[in-house]
């Protein structure tokens, strides 16, 4: 049953993955990292991305369109949803935020299956990564190979924005430390906004790129957000690095485990996450004192 | 809202069961619906006390109630065990050992990582209860043909079947439940419990092991729910699969939001409106699927705007309108530092000594250093105090006071060094056990629990040093604890505040506060306290009162104080010991101190110049 090939599929599969769960847990976290808000809604965030990419490839048959759509709409559901309702919540408890979230996301996945009813829809990938690829050892799915280097430099850029731009510096500050930021004379509610926007996009963007392997459902995001979860307990909270590596060892985790048996991933992802727990409670990359 | 009469909510809660068949029907509830209300309900009890209660967000109760749940359907369907109420207990027991053991790690970390935690749980559990353990569960088919309870009484027997039939069994389960979820509340641990949820680090810090305690509501959720999820199998005659969905964690945890947490009834009121709108928008109004979204955004409304869910919200609105805001005391607050000529309390006795015999110094502190990565907070402080000594400790803002009264208080380790109290070695034990040992502090910025009276605040502290830092007497009523109401009125005519007993802390005024913060480290009789500037931030007049409260408080006890106001310290003080920079620049009488050069030069001279008030 385990052959060298199989395996190597699934180890391909596992980076794919693994590349979107680490994009998807990076907004997660600089989100929570900068604002102190668990946005439970993120699973919602990907979801939507997705449709809303899917809503704009029915119109253009663009796939690029389809991304830039699906990236820019979730940007700006995560700009609206900061400034009409989170903002009222950074001074509540964390419950409170936790339940608001929640709640939101649930509003957000019903509302996409009023509209879009429960069916799963088609985002076909573009057409120059259709097809399969002959990596000489094995045929593997191109769009596949093609999500891993999308992903990446999705992911450079996140790195760029965070760590060469002056709000990068403002946000990864803030991080650290945000009264000391918010003394310093810098209008925080203003990064918070851009923050917000810019972590639900990571999970919009993941969300329309991975729509050509899986098919789109309203509950696609559910899954997403516990594995999310699992990444940012492994990885440590508020670490962008952290988000990359965590994601990638879930992501080969499950892929791995699925190939065995399917039933186990979660119980092996749960079990890497509590080694983590008792050796690092911080994280693998996790800094002390930050919840 | 929980403590009136005595049994009044008991009785009401019976006469609402009873009640329920004869008049639900007429409002259009089906005996079904009700009874799942009521398996809600049960379900929500543990799951308050969890949230409510102690402020633990899980996101993953659906583990142990899909646990106990199939645990009882097992017994009942395929390993032919024949006594259903037999076999609800024994799935309750395994949904309660599923949370100790989940519990130790879920509770390695608090606040969201708690919340992630727990549903990467839930999830887990899912998963087995479909895959690897689907010989047992019946996988994605459930367990049909759960029976309904019947018990033989020998001359009779009666069988519960279904309907209002079987309502009467679930409702007995719901008020037992009721009853046992009553006296937890109530109990010690109850007290402790709302401790935690209001500040967790002070709970720490006046003796209490959290940690136990968290896990002991942890457990007690979990029982509920494995109960509650038993109930269901019966009340359905199948044990579905989705019982263990993350929706369904979901679900309650909005239920009891909506309802409102911490109040026990929350979850049963919000499983109301849940069932009872899904089944008006679904058929009523003919809106289908869309039913799940309009309860979206209700919820998300009632978390906005209504924090206390519908029976908070009721709660405010009887508050209203009976015009019972307590405006009169605030006012008589301002007279109220001033005028207090009532004769002094006598003494509060410290607690006792555990080595009578030994006679050495109580609190000796030798090479005391901390560092932060390449800052030097404290650096080799030697330190020593005296049985029934009274001293002072000055020094510039930043010459590391605080830092030495937390290592000295086991709130932080230290870096190098040994500190020992009363000849024991009490290096990097915990600040819970410290304090049980008789050392505590107060904090320089109040660290209270804001949410509760006054007289609740001192009681937290109190049951520290009256039951030990764990103790599970969950059943026990909180007046039955002895001394406690001596020690807690006694600390309340000390600290000034026997007026202002029944005051929610968040009402209180400024000095109050700070007398109180006082309060909760002395009701925890320690023989050493230590006072973290107990005068920062007063009027003149409530220093005065405070140096008089601090002087009749160290009758019979060890104290040392950290203060800027030197008018104050000096008067009230036997010695004084001087920081600058991480160490002890000299130690004295107040009148060497005064007259010493080099610590003038402290305050006055060089670049560290900053003029105490």
């Amino acid at each position: 049953m385990i052959s060298w090939p199989n395996l190597v599929s699934q180890l391909f599969n596992g980076l794919a993955l693994g590349a979107l769960l680490a994009l998807i847990s990076s907004g997660l976290t600089i989100i929570y990292g900068t604002l102190g808000v668990l946005n439970l809604a993120h699973g919602a965030m990907f979801m939507i991305g997705g449709y809303a990419g899917f809503v704009a490839y029915q119109y253009t048959e663009s796939f690029i369109i389809a991304v830039i759509a699906g990236s820019l709409f979730v940007m700006l559901l995560g700009v609206a949803m900061e400034r009409l309702i989170i903002r009222h919540f950074y001074h509540r408890p964390h419950e409170d935020q936790l339940l608001v979230t929640f709640g939101l996301g649930i509003c957000f996945v019903e509302l996409v299956r009023l509209i879009f009813s429960s069916q799963s829809q088609l985002v076909p990938p573009p057409a120059l990564f259709q097809g399969i690829t002959n990596l000489g050892f094995m045929f593997y799915p191109t769009y596949r190979l093609a999500v891993v280097g999308i992903v990446a430099v999705a992911l450079g850029a996140l790195f760029l924005v965070l760590y060469r731009t002056r709000l990068g510096m403002i946000v990864r500050a803030g991080i650290e430390d945000s009264v000391m930021v918010d003394s310093l004379g810098i209008n925080v509610y203003r990064v918070f906004m851009i923050v917000f926007g810019i972590g639900a996009m990571a999970a919009g963007f993941a969300g329309i790129v991975n729509a050509p392997v899986v098919s789109l459902t309203p509950g696609i995001g559910d899954d997403i957000l516990v594995q999310t979860f699992v990444v940012v307990v492994i990885g440590g909270v508020g670490s962008f690095p952290g988000a990359i590596l965590g994601g990638l060892i879930a992501g080969e985790i499950i892929s791995v485990t699925s190939m065995f048996n399917p039933g186990y991933a979660y119980v092996m992802l749960f079990a890497a996450m509590t080694l983590v727990l008792v050796v690092r409670p911080h994280g693998l990359l996790g800094v002390q004192g930050r919840e | 809202m929980l403590k009136q009469r005595p049994f009044l909510i008991e009785t009401l809660t019976a006469i609402g069961l009873i009640a329920a068949p004869f008049v639900l029907p007429h409002l259009g509830f089906a005996p079904n619906t009700v009874n799942r209300i009521l398996v809600w309900g049960l379900f929500g009890l543990g799951f308050d006390i969890l949230f409510g209660f102690t402020g633990l967000l899980s996101f993953g109760q659906s583990a142990f109630y899909g646990t106990g749940g199939f645990v009882a359907a097992y017994l009942l369907t395929r390993a032919g065990f024949g006594n259903v109420l037999g076999a609800l207990i024994i799935g309750m027991i395994a949904a309660a050992a599923t949370g100790y053991l989940i519990g130790l790690i879920a509770l390695r970390r608090t606040g969201i990582y708690f919340a992630m935690i727990t549903v990467a749980i839930a999830e887990v559990f899912f998963f087995v209860e479909f895959n690897p353990l689907s010989d047992f569960t019946g996988g994605e088919n459930g367990l049909p043909g759960v029976p309904t309870p019947s018990f033989d009484l020998g001359f009779t027997s009666i069988h519960f079947t279904n309907g209002w039939s079987l309502y009467q069994f679930i409702a007995l389960c719901y008020f037992i439940g009721v009853i046992i979820a009553l006296r937890i509340v109530r109990s010690p641990v109850g007290a402790i419990l709302s401790a935690i949820r209001d500040n967790p680090l002070r709970a720490t810090a006046v003796g209490h092991n959290i940690h136990g305690y968290k896990l002991t509501a942890f457990v007690i959720a979990a029982a509920y729910a494995g109960f509650a999820g038993g109930l269901l199998g019966v009340l359905q005659a199948f044990m579905p699969p989705d019982a263990f969905t993350f929706d369904t964690s979901g679900q309650l945890v909005m239920q009891t939001a909506i309802g409102g947490r911490g109040t026990l009834f929350g979850p049963l009121v919000g499983a109301t409106v849940w069932l009872f709108l899904q089944d008006f928008l679904q058929s009523a109004l003919g809106l289908g699927a869309a039913w799940k979204l309009v309860l979206g955004v209700v919820f998300v409304l009632l978390v906005c705007f209504l924090r206390g869910g519908i029976i908070g919200g009721i709660a405010d609105l009887y508050r209203l309108a009976s015009g019972k805001r307590r405006r009169t005391e605030a006012e008589t607050e301002a007279e109220d530092a001033g005028a207090t000529q009532q004769p002094a309390p006598a003494p509060m006795q410290a607690k006792e000594v555990e080595h009578p015999a030994y006679s050495g110094p109580i609190l000796k502190a030798t090479g005391l250093t901390k560092r932060y990565g390449g800052l030097v907070a404290n650096s080799d402080i030697d330190f020593s105090v005296n049985q029934g000594e009274l001293r002072g400790i000055i020094g510039p803002n930043g010459a590391g006071k605080s830092t030495f009264f937390k290592m000295l208080t086991c709130e932080i380790a230290p870096t190098s060094g040994q500190i020992v109290f009363e000849g024991r070695d009490i290096t990097g034990l915990k600040v819970t056990e410290v304090c049980q040992l008789g050392l505590t502090k107060s904090y320089q910025v109040n660290q209270l629990f804001t949410g509760l009276t006054v007289r609740q605040n001192l009681t937290i502290a109190a049951l520290a040093e009256l039951r030990g830092k764990f103790r599970l007497d969950l059943f026990r009523k909180l007046s039955s604890v002895k001394g406690l109401t001596e020690q807690v009125e006694h600390t309340l005519a000390l600290v000034n505040l026997a007026r202002r007993a029944d005051t929610p802390v968040s009402e209180l005024a400024y000095g109050e506060k700070r007398r109180l913060e006082i309060g909760l480290a002395l009701a925890t009789s320690p023989r050493l306290l230590l006072l973290d500037e107990p005068l920062a931030g007063m009027s003149p007049r409530e220093r005065v009162e405070t140096v008089k409260l601090l002087k009749s408080i160290a009758r019979g006890r060890t104290m040392i104080i950290i203060d800027h106001d030197m008018d104050s310290l000096f008067e009230l003080v036997e010695r004084v010991t001087v920081l600058q920079e991480g160490r002890v620049l000299v130690s004295g009488t107040p009148e060497e101190i005064k007259t010493n050069t080099a610590v003038q030069e402290a305050y006055l001279g060089g670049v560290h110049g900053e003029i105490a008030a």
